[in-house]
C-alpha cells in the first residue's frame, strides 16, 4: 500500500496527492494555530484512521467552521490528544473545554479578516 | 488622446490671477491650497471634488463596443470559475521530496542583499516565498539604509519579473545560444591579441571591488583595451570639485544627524544621490520632537526645480540653475573664501538680509553645520562648498572624506567622450556594453547611435532588448540583481555582498560573468567569481573565511569595510576659479535632472514607478515641461499647451505643466522618457529631454526657445483626485476657523512653543459621548498608526511599497486621467502661501481605520466590518460593487476595481505576487488593510508562543519602507508602545474630526524651524 511513497523517495519525485479538504483560494486559512491550540485531527477531518481511502467529513463550509469559532469549548480537546484519531469528546466536553480554552487562551475569533484578507 | 477634459481639466484662460492672487494674500498668506483650480474654483474642479468617480458614461464606451464587452465578459466568465458552495476544481498537493533547507511552505524567508543605484549600494532584506522573492525591505544593518528604502529599491521586484526583460541572447538579431555567444567571443580574443587593440568596455558607475579586479585583469591581458563608465546621472561635477578643491577625487559622506543648519545647495540629498536613503533617516531623526524643547535642525534649500528637500526647507529660494553658482560665491566670499565675484550680470536675487541671516547661522553652528552642494551644479560649487565647510569647521564632524567610494573614479563625460573619439577613428574593433543605454541617454551631441555602429564588433549587455541592444550584433540578457552575485560599496564605502534570491529566470549572465569570458575564464560562476575574489583579499582563511562568509551573507554588510574617514584640506584660492557666464535676467533656461519615479530611464517600463505620481506635481505616466506661473503667464503658456523646446539647433515636443514653486525663466523636463523600445509599458512615455542634452550642458543650458504646436496635452495628475471636501465652510471666511480646521497643520518652533496644542481644536472635536452606538470597550490589541508630517519627505517609498506587497494593479495613463489609479496609500500635498513661492507640505493618506466608519455602515451586503482589534475589515468576496462605501468615505481611500485591472494573464507576475494577500478581480473595492496578512501572521506567531505581540512586531508595509520612519504602527491598547507615545503628543491630530470618525490612523502637525531673523 506504501509503494508509490517509497517510490517516490526513491526517485525522487514527488507524489501528486489529490486534495480532498481544500478551501476556496478567498479563503486564508493556517493549519499551524489550530493544530498549537488543542483543535484534533479528526474534529476537522472525521475518522482518519478508519478510512481507506479518504474522503472528506465535514462540508467545509464558513457555518461548519464559525460553529466551532462561535463555541470552541464544544469542541477543543488535550494538547496531547491532538493526534489520537481515535480520541472521543468525554461526558463532560463542556466543562473540559470551557477550561482549556482558558487554559490555551482561545479566542473565539469571528472577525471577517481571520480568514478573509 | 482621447478628451477627458472633465476628468484632466487644464488650467483654461479663464482662471483669474489675480483674484487668486489676492485671495491668497487676504488670509495672510495662511491659507492651505493643493492646486491652481482649488483656488480659482473652477467649474471644472467643483465637478472633480463633487464627483469622486466623474460621469463619463458615452466615452468611456469610446474603443470598446457592446460586443467586444460581451465578448470580453463571457471570456472572463469562464475563468471566474466556480463558487464555493460547489464542488471545488480538483487541486494537487504537490510536496517535496527532499526540501530545500529552511523553506516551510506558507513562510517566507528573508535574505540579505544590495541593490546599487549608480553603483552604490543600498543594503535590501529580500522577502522569498518558496524561492521566489516577493517584496523587498530595507536591511537594518546596512549603512545606506538603516531599514528604510526608495521607491526604486521596493519597484525592482517587478522589473525582475517584468515580462518584457530580455530573454535570450541575440546575434544580429536571431536567438543564439550562450554557447555560441561563447565561441564568438573565443574568436574575437583571439582576433584582438596580444594587445587587445581596439578592444573597449564601457560600463556603468563600478564600486564593485571584485568587478573592478576583474576588469583590470582584463586591462592587464590586453594592454591596450580601455575601460570607459558612463551612465546619463553622472557625479563629474562632485569628482571634478573635489579634484579642485583638494587636487585628487574623494567622496563626501555626510553625517546629517549631527547637523544643526543644513544648506542644500540645489541638492535634493534626501532622495538622489549616493547615501540618500540613510541621509532621509539622518535628517528625519532631528525632526523628531519629543516635545515643545527639542532642538530641531534647520534647511536652507537653494534650488532650481520644486523637489522633496526643498519642500522639507524652512527656508527656501528658487532661482535658476545658473543662478546658483553666483549665489555659492556671494556666500563664500563671507567665510573669507577670496572669489573671482559673481559675474557683473549675476541675478542672484536672494535679498541681503536673508544672505546675512543665513550666514550668521552658520556661524553660530560652526561644526554643526553643513553645505551640501548639488549634482547639478558646476564642479566649482562643490568646490566651494567643500572651501566653506572647511572653513566653517564642518570637516570631520557633519561632513567626513574617504577615498572615493567609485573603484575607478574618473570624469565620466570625458570617458564617453574618448569612447566617442576612438569610435569615430575607427579605432574601436571590439565594443563591449555592460549594462546601460547610450544610445537612448548620451549627450546628444555625441550621436551615440550612428558613432556606434563605426564600432566593427558590438556586444551588449541589458536587462532589455533596448535601443542600445538594437544596434549591437550580439545581446546578452543581464541577470537581474535579485538572479546574480556581486558585491557593492555604499555611500560610506561599507562592502556588501549582492546575492541572488532566484536563479536567472531567462538565463541572464551578470557583469562579472560576461567579463570572466573576455578575460578567456567563461566557465566560472558568479559566485565562484566573487568569492574567489574575496578570499584572495581577506586574511581569514579556510573555515574562518567561511564564517566571515556566512556572516557576511547574513548580514548582508561586510563588517568594519567602511571607508576610513582622510584628512584633505581644500586650497585656499577655490574661489579664483572663473565664473561661469551668467544667463540674461529673461532668458529662458532649461534643467534636465533625474526623475522622481524613473530616474534616468531605466525603470521606464516600471508600471508602478511610472503609475507613482511624482513628488509635489504628482503627475503620472509623463514626465512634462515644468514652469513657473509667472514665466507661464508672460509666454502667453497654458497648462497643458504642446509645445516645441529648442536649444542649440536641437528640439523635442513637450506639454508644458504649471508648477508652483519653480523658479521663473526656467523650464524643467526630466530625462527618462521619451523611450522607443522600453517595453510594452514604457514605449512612447512622456518626452525625451536626452534629445536636447548635450555633453557641455549636461545639467542646464541657456538658450531655450519655445514654439507652440497648436496642440493639447493631457497629463494624469493625481492632485486632483480623492480630494476631501470641507463642507460648511466657504473659503473667503474671515474666521480663523475656516482654515484652522484644515487637514495639514503647521506651525513654527515659535508657535508651537506658545501653544503646544495648536494642532487641536477643542471646538470641533466631537465630545466622547456622541454617538448612536454603546461604547465599545476594545481589550487585548487595537491597531493604530501615527503619521509624523514632520518627517515625511514626500518621497513615495510608503507608495510604492503597499503596490508590491498588496498586489495592487497598475490601471494606465487613461484610467488615472479618470480618476481611478489604485494605490491604496496617496500622499497628497499642500502648497501654502503664495504661487511663486509656496511652502509645501505633504499628507500621507492610507485607510484611517475609522471607529465609528461612515463607510461600513452602509455597506447592503456586509462586506465591510469592523474587527474586535479596530480593523476596518474589507472582505473582497462578499462585495457586490454597489460603491455606497468609498461614497460614504470623507477621506476618499477607498478603491473600486472598475475594470479588471490585474493582470491574471501573465505568468512571469504570478511569481512576484505576495501570496497572502488576494488579488482582485473587477467589481470589488479594496482599501488599505493596516496588512492585515502581517497583522494575523504576528498574532498566529505569538499566539504558538505563548506570548503577546512585541511593539514593533508588526511592520506594516508603508512603515518599513519609509526612510524617513514617519508612519509608526502598534497597538494604542498598549500604553508603552511607540505608537501611543507618538498619538500622547500634543501634536497629534486627526483629519476631519468634526465628522465623529474616530480615526485610528491620527497625524503629528508639522513643526517648522525658520530663522527668527529671516521674515518672509
Amino acid at each position: 500500500m506504501l509503494e508509490p511513497v517509497r517510490a517516490s523517495y526513491r526517485d525522487d519525485k514527488s507524489l501528486a496527492w489529490t486534495r480532498v479538504n481544500a478551501l476556496p483560494d478567498f479563503v486564508y486559512f493556517d493549519h499551524s494555530i489550530h493544530v498549537s491550540k488543542g483543535v484534533g485531527c479528526t474534529t476537522c477531518h472525521g475518522p482518519i484512521a478508519e478510512m481507506p481511502l479518504t474522503w472528506r467529513a465535514g462540508t467545509l463550509y464558513m457555518q461548519w467552521c464559525l460553529e466551532c469559532h462561535r463555541e470552541p469549548e464544544k469542541y477543543v480537546r488535550p494538547k496531547s490528544e491532538v493526534f489520537n484519531p481515535y480520541y472521543e469528546p468525554p461526558k463532560n466536553q463542556l466543562e473540559l473545554g470551557r477550561r482549556l480554552v482558558k487554559e490555551y487562551k482561545i479566542q473565539s475569533l469571528q472577525n471577517c479578516s481571520t480568514c478573509h484578507r | 488622446m482621447t478628451d477627458n477634459s472633465n476628468s484632466n481639466y487644464s488650467m483654461n484662460e479663464t482662471i483669474d490671477l489675480a483674484a487668486v492672487r489676492a485671495k491668497l494674500a487676504k488670509d495672510g498668506g495662511k491659507r492651505f491650497w493643493q492646486s491652481l483650480d482649488e483656488l480659482a474654483e473652477t467649474p471644472g474642479y467643483r465637478y472633480k471634488l463633487e464627483n469622486e468617480f466623474p460621469e463619463n458614461t458615452e466615452k468611456e464606451a469610446e474603443g470598446i463596443d457592446r460586443r467586444g464587452i460581451l465578448k470580453l465578459m463571457a471570456a472572463s466568465a469562464a475563468m471566474a470559475g466556480l463558487s464555493a458552495c460547489t464542488k471545488l476544481p480538483t487541486e494537487k498537493i504537490v510536496p517535496y521530496v527532499r526540501p530545500p533547507e529552511e523553506i516551510i511552505p506558507g513562510k517566507p524567508l528573508f535574505y540579505a542583499t544590495s541593490m546599487t543605484q549608480s553603483g552604490v549600494a543600498t543594503g535590501l532584506l529580500v522577502e522569498s516565498h518558496m524561492g521566489r522573492p516577493t517584496k523587498i525591505e530595507g536591511n537594518p544593518e546596512h549603512p545606506g539604509s538603516l531599514g528604510g528604502t526608495d521607491v526604486f529599491n521596493q519597484a525592482s521586484i517587478l522589473t525582475l519579473y517584468d515580462p518584457d526583460r530580455s530573454q535570450t541572447v541575440i546575434h544580429e538579431g536571431r536567438i543564439e545560444s550562450w554557447a555560441a555567444f561563447l565561441t564568438a567571443i573565443g574568436n574575437m580574443r583571439s582576433q584582438i591579441a596580444p594587445r587587445g587593440t581596439g578592444l573597449r568596455i564601457l560600463t556603468e558607475t563600478v564600486t564593485s571591488p571584485s568587478l573592478a579586479a576583474q576588469i583590470r585583469d582584463v586591462l592587464k591581458q590586453f594592454p591596450d583595451a580601455k575601460w570607459h563608465q558612463y551612465e546619463p546621472c553622472i557625479r563629474d561635477a562632485a569628482h571634478d570639485g573635489a579634484v579642485t578643491a583638494f587636487g585628487k577625487p574623494v567622496t563626501a559622506v555626510y553625517h546629517l544627524d549631527k547637523a544643526d543648519v543644513i544648506v542644500s545647495l540645489d541638492a535634493d540629498f534626501l532622495t538622489t544621490g549616493p547615501g540618500h536613503t540613510r541621509y532621509a533617516r539622518d535628517f528625519s531623526s532631528r525632526r523628531a520632537i519629543e516635545g515643545p524643547g527639542t532642538k530641531l535642525n534647520r534647511l536652507y534649500v537653494v534650488e532650481c526645480t520644486p523637489t522633496s528637500t526643498g519642500s522639507m526647507a524652512d527656508h527656501r529660494r528658487a532661482m535658476r540653475a545658473s543662478e546658483v553658482e553666483a549665489f555659492t560665491r556671494q556666500l563664500a566670499t563671507e567665510f573669507g573664501i577670496a572669489s573671482a565675484g559673481a559675474p557683473e550680470n549675476s541675478t542672484s536675487s536672494v535679498p541681503p538680509a536673508w544672505m546675512m541671516a543665513l550666514v550668521r547661522d552658520l556661524e553660530k553652528h560652526r561644526g554643526s553645520c553643513v553645505v551640501i552642494p548639488g549634482e547639478g551644479q558646476p564642479a566649482i560649487v562643490h568646490a566651494l562648498a567643500h572651501a566653506m565647510n572647511a572653513s566653517l569647521g564642518n570637516a570631520g564632524k557633519t561632513v567626513t572624506y574617504t577615498e572615493p567610494i567609485e573603484a575607478n573614479p574618473v570624469n565620466q563625460m570625458n570617458s564617453l567622450r574618448e569612447l566617442v573619439k576612438d569610435m569615430n577613428a575607427g579605432a574601436v574593433e571590439l565594443l563591449v556594453m555592460l549594462g546601460g543605454n547610450p544610445v537612448y541617454d548620451a549627450p546628444a551631441d555625441f550621436e551615440f547611435g550612428p558613432t556606434l555602429l563605426k564600432a566593427k564588433l558590438r556586444v551588449h549587455s541589458g536587462l532589455y532588448y533596448d535601443e542600445t541592444a538594437e544596434l549591437c550584433h550580439w545581446h546578452v540578457p543581464e541577470a537581474h540583481f535579485l538572479e546574480a552575485w556581486s558585491d557593492a560599496r555604499a555611500y560610506d564605502g561599507t562592502i556588501g555582498i549582492v546575492q541572488p534570491l532566484i536563479a536567472p529566470l531567462y538565463q541572464g549572465r551578470s557583469a562579472h560573468e560576461l567579463v570572466a569570458a573576455i578575460a578567456g575564464d567563461a566557465g566560472k560562476s558568479g559566485h565562484d567569481l566573487v568569492q574567489g575574489y574575496w578570499k584572495s583579499q581577506r586574511p581569514e582563511k579556510d573555515k574562518a573565511f567561511e564564517a566571515f562568509w556566512q556572516k557576511s551573507l547574513h548580514d548582508g554588510v561586510m563588517a568594519g569595510t567602511a571607508l576610513p574617514a582622510i584628512s584633505v584640506s581644500p586650497r585656499t584660492d577655490i574661489g579664483r576659479e572663473p565664473a561661469s557666464p551668467a544667463l540674461d535676467k529673461d532668458a529662458l533656461e532649461i534643467v534636465y535632472r533625474p526623475d522622481p519615479t524613473i530616474g534616468d530611464g531605466r525603470y521606464s517600463n516600471n508600471g508602478w514607478l511610472q503609475e507613482t505620481p511624482k513628488t509635489i506635481t504628482r503627475l503620472t505616466w509623463d514626465n512634462a515641461a515644468l514652469v513657473s506661473v509667472n514665466t507661464a503667464v508672460r509666454l502667453k503658456l497654458r497648462h497643458g499647451q504642446y509645445m516645441k523646446l529648442k536649444v542649440a539647433g536641437r528640439e523635442v515636443y513637450a506639454g508644458v505643466f504649471a508648477d508652483p514653486g519653480h523658479p521663473d525663466n526656467s523650464i524643467t523636463l526630466h530625462l527618462g522618457y521619451g523611450r522607443r523600445r522600453a517595453g510594452n509599458v514604457g514605449n512612447g512615455q512622456g518626452f525625451n529631454a536626452y534629445f536636447l542634452r548635450t555633453s557641455g550642458a549636461p545639467w542646464m543650458a541657456g538658450g531655450l526657445q519655445l514654439e507652440d504646436s497648436g496642440k493639447k496635452y493631457y497629463f494624469a495628475v493625481q492632485q486632483y483626485h480623492y480630494m476631501m471636501e470641507e463642507d460648511g465652510h466657504p473659503a473667503d471666511t474671515e474666521s480663523v476657523n475656516a482654515f484652522r480646521r484644515d487637514l495639514i497643520q503647521v506651525a513654527t518652533v515659535e508657535e508651537f512653543q506658545k501653544d503646544p496644542n495648536f494642532a487641536r481644536h477643542p471646538e470641533t472635536e466631537p465630545g466622547k459621548k456622541l454617538s448612536l452606538y454603546p461604547g465599545f470597550k476594545s481589550e487585548g490589541y487595537a491597531w493604530g498608526m501615527s503619521i509624523d508630517l514632520n518627517r515625511c519627505i514626500g518621497c513615495n517609498a510608503c507608495v510604492v511599497a503597499c503596490v508590491s506587497e498588496n498586489n495592487i494593479a497598475v490601471v494606465g495613463k487613461d484610467q488615472v486621467m479618470r480618476g481611478r489609479a489604485m494605490q491604496w496609500i496617496r500622499i497628497d500635498t499642500y502648497f501654502r502661501g503664495n504661487l511663486e513661492t509656496p511652502e509645501m507640505y505633504f499628507e500621507p493618506l492610507p485607510c484611517m481605520q475609522c471607529e465609528n466608519a461612515p463607510c461600513e455602515v452602509v455597506c447592503p451586503v456586509g462586506a465591510t466590518t469592523h474587527s474586535i482589534e479596530g480593523l476596518n475589515e474589507m472582505t473582497y468576496n462578499r462585495c457586490v460593487g454597489t460603491r455606497y462605501c468609498s461614497n460614504n468615505c470623507p477621506y476618499k481611500v477607498r478603491r473600486f476595481n472598475f475594470f479588471l485591472y490585474s493582470d491574471f494573464k501573465t505568468p512571469s507576475l504570478y511569481g512576484m505576487r505576495n501570496p497572502n494577500v488576494t488579488v482582485r478581480s473587477r467589481g470589488v473595492m479594496e482599501k488599505c488593510t493596516y496588512c492585515v496578512q502581517r497583522i494575523n501572521a504576528a498574532k498566529i506567531r505569538s499566539e504558538e508562543e505563548d506570548r503577546q505581540i512585541r511593539d514593533g512586531e508588526i511592520v506594516t508595509a508603508c512603515q518599513s519602507a519609509c526612510p524617513a520612519e514617519a508612519i509608526v504602527f502598534g497597538s494604542i491598547n498598549d500604553p508603552k508602545s511607540r505608537v501611543s507615545k507618538l498619538k500622547a503628543q500634543s501634536r497629534d491630530y486627526s483629519l476631519l474630526d468634526d465628522l465623529n470618525t474616530k480615526p485610528r490612523t491620527t497625524y503629528l502637525a508639522r513643526v517648522r524651524n525658520p530663522n527668527p531673523e529671516i521674515r518672509e
